[in-house]
């Protein structure tokens, strides 16, 4: 990457006769910039391993919007989300992008503000949750014997204990705060990610690199966290992916019970404030359905991204990216083929006639 | 050229081997003395006679400053167990380990592992897939305090990639392991051997996942490092000829006994003992008469949970005696620093009772290796 290229000079006196002042600066040139090109091939793998698979594109898409909207978005929300106002239950229009509710709250900002602490909250509870679940494992998988058998116990122990209702109990026993929420959601999550790191682990740790990096003399936390945890990075984002999905939902399922924090914007209370308005009923569609399909698409962003670290991972699923699955794809791989026997066919006929003449 | 250089070395003088008390040889940068190492196996019936494999029995051994010590066997010999043994990364069962005239003790593995380095066998899995080139020879020079800033780091790692033949270096040191190939990894595995600056190299098998046609390069390679850094070396191989070819004295291991050992030239020419003999035949050479002096052994490496009794090898030797069945013989002295463990050249000195290990295990069970 940072060498240089074998012989620029000789391409140039190819494509054209260059003026022999002209070979030494281009000699030069690689050498006067080390460290860019380095830079530039990082940005370009990020772009390629962005762009080349459709679920990851797609999903990064997605994703990429919700956070530039709980960045940015209300920079441009010039309307107090919670302001009440007296044009009431109105119907979308230039004035109200996503029209007014019972309170004459304008509800576009509602939305692109509520995005922010819905986002925050789902992906600090994420990682929280990742934290934990790699270290129980990496730990737990490394060291195996009494320490694994302990944190395992541990584990198998959270892994029982019903989220959603635990959360529920919670919340009317300390506060409605959403933090609340995300602690106990980080507190039921953790076992399946530490599963899946212990397992994956068990079976690194013995792999001939790590034997080879302790008998050059590293430490045990070297040895995990810098030999057997690079190595496990696609599970590790698989696995916040996932959770920051359930902790979306999780966080949004208790706030539409109204037992979240009320004072707060987001969209699970925006949902909440639909359901106790009835604003079905009232035929306000306006009300529930934005919220409701931004969670849904987020949710689905954030699945597109794990599906598609999933195959990049594993290159066995990377070779079956090209064959159809679904049935939408079966269907539109038969039109692909359609469409394209029978210009193959015209062209060997073509040629074939040619070959005859 | 060099091959020729190699072989007409004179024949090493004659290195007294390691006696049977437990006193360390003068001069022997690294000696294994009476080394066993018993792995226990899994019980299923908690009432049973507690099993285990018997992976090495009482391995003797030493290593000189700038020379090489080759160790031969077939697969399952206990050849590897041996160097993993020396690289400390297995407790040994019972015997000692004396590095520079004392005795290794337990714990203490950070200033061992700098003089002693493990090259494994397999580059293809000895180099982790997520780290660079540059990484990987970073961190024993960081490690043991050669270089603090990352520019010393670079230095050095060019010089020590200069070393392995592994030029341009500068090209070498951000590819990461899938772009190298076998022999480029290997160099890779050694120069991360050498940034710590051992004064002992353990050579498991470095050359048998190689093509054939860079493993003379792999080997000439070891040799230069050999002669140029006074380094002490254990080769481990498979091949007798290579053994002759790059170590001054060949231990033969069979099954985890140490069957024959002493100077190279005379094990692989004037081989004693009946298994070495068939390892000698069994290695391709053009130039060699057919023998027909003795009728080949058939069978197979015998199972290391209920090893033969007696010496190992009797179930498969052609001239297997009903001594041979009851115990293991002592060493006999050929002459010459050459010796062997076999009824055929007499009772040997202070011959070991039979099976001794069936008492063992229960009281190695503890030491289990992490």
């Amino acid at each position: 990457m940072n060498q240089a290229p074998p012989s620029p000079p000789s391409q140039a006196s190819q494509v054209s006769p260059a003026p022999q002042a002209a070979i030494p600066s281009a000699r030069a040139k690689p050498h006067t910039r080390p460290a860019t090109p380095r830079w530039f091939a990082l940005l370009g793998n990020l772009w390629r391993l962005l762009t080349t698979n459709r679920k990851i594109a797609t999903g990064s898409g997605i994703v990429g919007f919700f956070v530039l909207v709980a960045l940015f978005g209300p920079l441009f929300v010039h309307e107090s989300p919670l302001s009440y106002t007296l044009t009431i239950t109105q119907p979308p229009s230039a004035a109200h992008w996503l029209g007014t509710n019972q309170s004459g709250q304008d509800l576009f900002s509602q939305l692109v503000i509520g995005t922010r602490s819905s986002l925050f909250w789902s992906f600090l509870t994420g990682l929280i949750v990742v934290a934990i679940s790699v270290t129980v494992g990496l730990v737990g998988g490394f060291f195996g014997g009494i320490i694994d058998d302990a944190l395992s116990l541990v584990t198998s122990v959270f892994l029982v204990i019903p989220s959603f209702p635990l959360a529920i109990v919670a919340v009317q026993y300390f506060n409605h705060s959403t933090l609340t929420i995300a602690l106990v959601v980080a507190l039921t999550n953790w076992p399946w990610g530490a599963r899946v790191m212990r397992a994956q682990t068990l079976s690194i740790r013995n792999r001939e690199f790590v034997t080879a990096a302790r008998a050059s003399g590293e430490r045990a936390w070297r040895l995990i966290f810098f030999e057997i945890f690079p190595n496990e990075i696609a599970i590790v984002a698989a696995s916040f992916i996932t959770t920051t999905i359930q902790v979306l939902l999780a966080v949004a399922g208790l706030e539409f019970l109204g037992l979240g924090d009320t004072t707060t914007v987001s969209w699970g209370n925006t949902l909440y404030s639909a359901y106790s308005s009835s604003a079905l009923l009232q035929g306000a569609w306006w009300w529930f359905a934005p919220p409701g399909l931004c969670i849904a698409l987020l949710g689905s962003g954030l699945a597109l991204l794990n599906f598609g670290i999933d195959e990049i991972a594993d290159p066995r699923l990377r070779e079956l990216k090209r064959r159809a699955r679904s049935p939408f794809g079966k269907a539109l791989g038969r039109l692909w083929n359609r469409s394209a026997a029978p210009a193959e066919q015209s062209e060997h006929g073509q040629s074939a006639e040619g070959g005859a003449a | 050229m060099s091959m020729m250089k190699l072989l007409r070395r004179g024949t090493p003088q004659p290195t007294a081997t390691p006696d049977t008390n437990s006193h360390p040889t003068p001069g022997a940068v690294l000696e294994a003395v009476h080394l066993r190492k018993y792995f226990p196996l899994q019980q299923i019936n908690p009432f049973g006679e507690p099993r285990a494999v018997h992976a090495v029995e009482d391995t003797s051994l030493a290593l000189y400053e700038g020379r090489a010590l080759a160790l031969v066997g077939e697969s399952g010999s206990g050849k590897t167990t041996v160097a993993r043994l020396l690289a400390r990364l297995y407790e040994p069962s019972a015997g000692t380990i004396f590095f520079q005239g004392a005795a290794v003790t337990k714990g203490r593995l950070y200033e061992y592992r700098a003089d002693v380095q493990l090259v494994f066998q397999d580059p293809f899995s000895s180099l982790n897939p997520v780290h660079d080139v540059a990484y990987h020879l970073s961190r024993p020079l960081r490690l043991y305090g050669y270089a603090r800033t990352s520019r010393q780091v670079t230095e050095q790692a060019l010089e020590l990639l200069n070393r392995v033949s592994l030029t341009p270096a500068d090209q070498f040191l951000r590819k990461y392991p899938h772009e190298l190939s076998g022999g480029q990894r290997q160099r890779v595995a050694i120069a991360r051997a050498l940034a710590v600056r051992p004064k002992v190299l353990l050579a498991d098998e470095p050359v048998s996942m190689l093509d054939v046609s860079i493993r003379l390069d792999m080997l000439n390679l070891m040799l230069r490092l050999k002669d140029e850094e006074q380094l002490a070396v254990l080769f481990i191989t498979h091949d007798i000829a290579s053994a002759r070819y790059f170590a001054e004295e060949t231990l033969v291991m069979y099954a985890g006994q140490s069957v024959e050992g002493g100077p190279s030239d005379e094990v692989i020419q004037r081989p004693k003992h009946p298994y070495t003999r068939l390892l000698i035949n069994a290695a391709p050479d053009p130039d060699r008469q057919p023998t027909t002096e003795a009728p080949p052994a058939r069978g197979e490496i015998p199972s290391l949970i209920t090893p033969p009794s007696g010496c190992r090898f009797h179930p498969r030797c052609p001239h297997a005696m009903p001594a041979c069945r009851e115990r293991f013989p002592g060493r006999t002295d050929l002459g010459g620093g050459h010796w062997t463990r076999c009824f055929l050249y007499g009772e040997g000195e202070a011959a070991t009772p039979a099976r001794a290990p069936s008492s063992t295990p229960a009281q190695v069970e503890a030491q289990q290796t992490p």
